[in-house]
């Protein structure tokens, strides 16, 4: 009975059992692929947080303005603040979807 | 020939008013009813057996239950594991709502911002005030990013509270808008399936082809509102 050496059947299953994690390993970083459903998916989410960014800060430079009395600056000022905020947005959602968290 | 807005019309089917507010009981009510009953339903059915060996039903439970367990697991972590029953309902409601609107003649409640704002707009306030009772006061350095010079403190600060702000307009809009584009897409298309004629096998062919693609958009915005979700608690658990 030629019994295979204990140690190299742990090995050869490490090495197999690696092999068919990698193999299922590149799904989990697609289904966030597959979160946006392609191309159009994406510019969609792109395009919601744009202008989410850019439509709160409006809002808000808005509503302080009122308060303050200082119609139109604050507007102004926070409407590129909030644009900033936008890409922000954007920047951070591709790096999430690049390397998803653990 | 109908118009494609015509299904998003809200129609009082009870109509309550107190205090001179209208609180109706409309047909988006009546699919929000629909909706809770059929997920909850159909989830006590399915546990109610506890069969060693699942059934059907049972499986679907078990499948929904371990993709929610999973993804909080991912994206949370091991703490995460409280908050399963909030998330596990948010998924199977927004879930039903959207598959339920695919039936015909039914109404797709999802598809109306102000409900999807609403849901968005209760969960920012409880992850914001589940921060405040995790870190305090120190909650207020999420607003910092890590790394950032002094000098730079003054222009970063606004854009990170702005960016904070902006969550639950990008998390309403992105499920209202994908539903209602998607309809609004179907009833288009099916409106020239009668106005070409023997043509309209084309267009018919396309609606069969789309209807199976907002199947699938059904499930997928409802994933991407729950991961949102998790990402927004594990955000309040963890800063940055």
């Amino acid at each position: 009975m030629s019994e295979p050496d204990k140690h190299t059947s742990l090995d050869d299953l490490n090495r197999r059992l690696k092999d068919a994690r990698s193999k299922h390993a590149p799904d989990e970083p697609e289904k966030d692929g597959a979160g946006s459903s392609g191309g159009l998916g994406l510019g969609f989410r792109v395009a919601i947080d744009l202008v989410a960014g850019v439509a709160v800060g409006v809002f808000v430079g808005w509503l302080l303005d009122r308060w303050l009395g200082t119609t139109p600056w604050l507007m102004v000022l926070f409407f590129f603040l909030g644009a900033g905020a936008g890409f922000t947005n954007v920047l951070r959602a591709e790096r999430a979807s690049r390397n998803p968290p653990e | 020939m109908a118009s494609p807005l015509e299904q998003f019309e809200i129609k009082p089917i009870i109509p309550i008013e107190i205090g001179g507010v209208d609180v109706s009981f409309t047909n988006s009510s009546l699919w929000m009813t629909i909706a809770v009953v059929v997920a909850g339903g159909t989830l006590a059915i399915a546990a109610g057996r506890g069969a060693m060996v699942p059934g059907r039903l049972q499986t679907v439970a078990e499948l929904l239950y371990e993709f929610i367990a999973g993804l909080i697991k991912e994206t949370i972590g091991a703490q995460g594991r409280k908050y399963f029953p909030i998330i596990f309902t948010v998924f199977a409601f927004v879930l039903t709502g959207n598959l339920l609107g695919m039936i015909p003649y039914s109404f797709t409640f999802t598809s109306h911002i102000i409900v999807t704002f609403a849901m968005a707009i209760v969960i920012f306030i409880a992850v914001t005030v589940l921060g405040f009772v995790k870190h305090g006061m120190h909650f207020f350095t999420f607003f910092v990013p890590p790394g950032t010079p002094l000098v730079m403190y003054p222009l970063m600060i606004p854009i990170e509270i702005l960016s904070y702000l902006s969550r639950p307009i990008s998390l309403a809009v992105r499920l209202f808008a994908n539903m209602m584009a998607g309809h609004i897409l179907l009833k288009v298309i099916a409106g020239f399936v009668a106005a070409m004629g023997v043509f309209g096998i084309l267009p018919l062919a396309l609606v069969v082809a789309l209807t199976g693609l907002e199947l699938i958009i059904a499930f997928l915005q409802a994933y991407v509102f729950t991961i949102l979700t998790c990402l927004y608690i594990n955000d309040a658990l963890h800063l940055h």
